[in-house]
């Protein structure tokens, strides 16, 4: 678009829309901005305000975001995020990425065994995080199986258990999503060359040096992909933590999601709740772009 | 996963007579991957089987033991008090039009900006698919509070219009992809034959488009039906709510009938189960557009 040709041309171009083009365009548009942007933009407004929902709210300057870095619930969450972000991603990439590595040609049994891995994606969090709760009962299967081979004592109230809540809902998250990343990672595998595989195992490469040196370079466009969305899945967990401990025991599997509900929904602390939620932006904001820029090439090439 | 550079006539040997080392291999293989399956399948047998055993036996014996009972009581209650029924018929109430909205409007709008020379329908692309990257979070108050002042606070009609609004972006972005590979003499050939802009869209476009738009329907079905958080913020009505945040109250309710419990997840995971089985081929290609090429 140079600055000279471009009133002409784009006049003509616009001449070239015809005007029910616009409509197809508009309705969707509005309907997107009503829904998601208007109210995003509010949740900023809102984060610099008191507010319980009734009356006017009243304007309180960065007061809400000074009060957050002293809130040790705030504080504990945004750590237990870390965490989460960090084991829920990393244990989804590896268990997905090793998976599909092994379970890439076809041979006898790789269809029944891809199934099994993936059949859990398919059902809701709060239904994986219900399936779970019934495995962790005191006396469900995980402490029945854990007596079985003598290890009486590791036998835990699982969710109930400060020092274990938060993980034991990481375990069920990272059962359900290793397999979405499976499939992602075995479509980029489609596109590697299978030839330079071969010939390199010609040359005597061993399996991981095949793998390191051969496929893994030409993964970089999923990886790119498979990191913004689990980043970006990470920061919206939401809804296995409140299926399974509501962010409890003392706000031990507390995640900002879940705090900026009980904040907004609970106790009505709108603008602080929005403040809350305009940190969540602030950390996926990174992760968005990425991603984006990734859609972009893709658009253009 | 030496073997696996084994081409196909050299298999008929592993078959047969084989080096034992590779055989080993084999069954390596087999030996991981099949255990691997049942820890992973497991979790879900276990609810089903806690399903359908009594009460008596399950408070006689804990969770954990395998069933000596069978018995449909969990599921007659689920059904019953639970009214889990009536959440199902919600949730395909909500399900079935904010499917096909969001398909209609983001094949409108992709049409829009995949044939025609809209000025910066790149940054109007981007912009509509950053939407749907967005955390829900920074939505939430806001979007109860706007359906308040709408009059729809608390109506399913609400639940459908966030869904469509939040979705829209991510299929958009997916069918802009699609439109824009297909060849512009198509659409050049029917409009030299007097077809309108209108005409070109529902006889040319979309016909094309089907492939896309199964694997979306099938994914979109998916999300919608599993999703929680929007459901419980522009809710209230426990008569009103859809199938999982129906299940999480029954749970409230249930805490240690754990044969309701059990048989109301089952009731609640049947649906997309099914599916992703009916559609198996769709819902992994509905996973694979947009994150890989």
């Amino acid at each position: 678009m140079t600055a000279v040709a471009a009133p002409a041309r784009r006049r003509s171009r616009l001449r070239a829309v015809p005007k029910v083009v616009w409509l197809f365009l508009l309705v969707p548009a509005l309907v997107e901005v009503g829904m998601v942007f208007w109210p995003a933009v509010n949740s900023f407004y809102l984060s610099l305000t008191e507010w319980n929902g009734l009356g006017a709210a009243k304007p309180v300057g960065l007061a809400n975001f000074r009060n957050l870095f002293s809130d040790d619930v705030f504080l504990g969450a945004l750590k237990n995020n870390v965490v989460w972000a960090i084991g829920f991603g990393g244990l989804s990439v590896l268990g997905g990425l090793a998976l599909a590595v092994a379970l890439n040609r076809p041979r006898r049994g790789v269809g029944l065994y891809r199934s099994a891995i993936y059949l859990p994606m398919v059902f809701s969090l709060a239904v994986t995080g219900l399936f779970w709760r019934v495995q962790y009962q005191p006396d469900g299967t995980i402490n029945t199986l854990l007596g079985a081979v003598g290890l009486d004592g590791w036998e835990k109230q699982w969710l109930a258990n400060p020092d274990t809540a938060l993980y034991a809902v990481l375990v069920a998250a990272v059962w359900r999503q290793v397999g979405y990343v499976m499939v992602l990672y075995l479509a980029g595998l489609k596109g590697t060359d299978p030839t330079l595989d071969d010939a390199s195992a010609m040359d005597g490469a061993s399996a991981w040096q095949r793998f390191r040196f051969v496929t893994w370079p030409q993964l970089r466009g999923v990886n790119t992909v498979v990191f913004a969305v689990t980043v970006i899945d990470s920061l919206r967990t939401f809804d296995i933590v409140w299926a399974m401990t509501q962010g409890g025991p003392y706000h031990s599997s507390e995640l900002l999601s879940t705090y900026m509900f009980q904040q907004g929904f609970t106790f009505l602390n709108l603008g602080y709740a929005s403040a809350i939620a305009v940190v969540i932006f602030a950390l996926a904001l990174v992760f968005i772009i990425t991603y984006l820029i990734r859609a972009t090439k893709e658009e253009a090439g | 996963m030496t073997a696996a550079t084994l081409d196909p006539v050299r298999q008929d040997t592993v078959a047969s007579g084989t080096p034992p080392n590779r055989k080993r291999r084999r069954w390596g293989f087999h030996a991981v991957m099949a255990p691997l399956a049942v820890i992973w399948v497991a979790p879900m047998v276990f609810v089903l089987m806690l399903a359908f055993r009594s009460f008596d036996d399950i408070a006689g014996r804990g969770t954990a033991a395998l069933p000596t009972s069978f018995s449909l009581d969990g599921f007659r209650e689920a059904f019953g008090r639970g009214e889990m029924g009536r959440a199902l018929w919600i949730s395909v109430q909500v399900t079935v039009p904010a499917v096909i909205i969001t398909l209609l409007l983001a094949s409108w709008a992709a049409y829009a900006l995949s044939r025609f020379e809209i000025p910066g329908r790149r940054a109007i692309l981007l912009t509509m698919l950053a939407g749907n990257l967005l955390p829900p979070q920074i939505l939430l108050i806001p979007v109860s509070r706007v359906m308040e002042s709408l009059g729809l606070y608390d109506t399913l009609v609400a639940l459908i219009a966030i869904h469509v609004g939040f979705g829209l972006g991510f299929y958009t972005f997916v069918l802009y992809g699609f439109m824009r590979s297909l060849p512009g003499e198509l659409t050049e050939a029917a409009r030299i034959d007097g077809a309108g802009v209108v005409s070109i869209y529902a006889r040319i476009i979309m016909p094309l488009c089907r492939p896309s738009l199964a694997a979306l329907a099938a994914l979109a079905t998916t999300w919608i039906f599993n999703d929680l958080i929007w459901a419980i913020t522009v809710l209230r009505t426990e008569a009103k709510l859809p199938v999982t945040a129906a299940l999480l109250n029954l749970q409230g309710g249930y805490v240690s009938n754990w044969n309701v419990v059990a048989a109301a997840s089952v009731i609640a995971a049947v649906p997309t189960a099914i599916v992703f089985f009916a559609f198996q081929r769709h819902f992994v290609s509905g996973l694979l557009v947009g994150s890989s090429k």
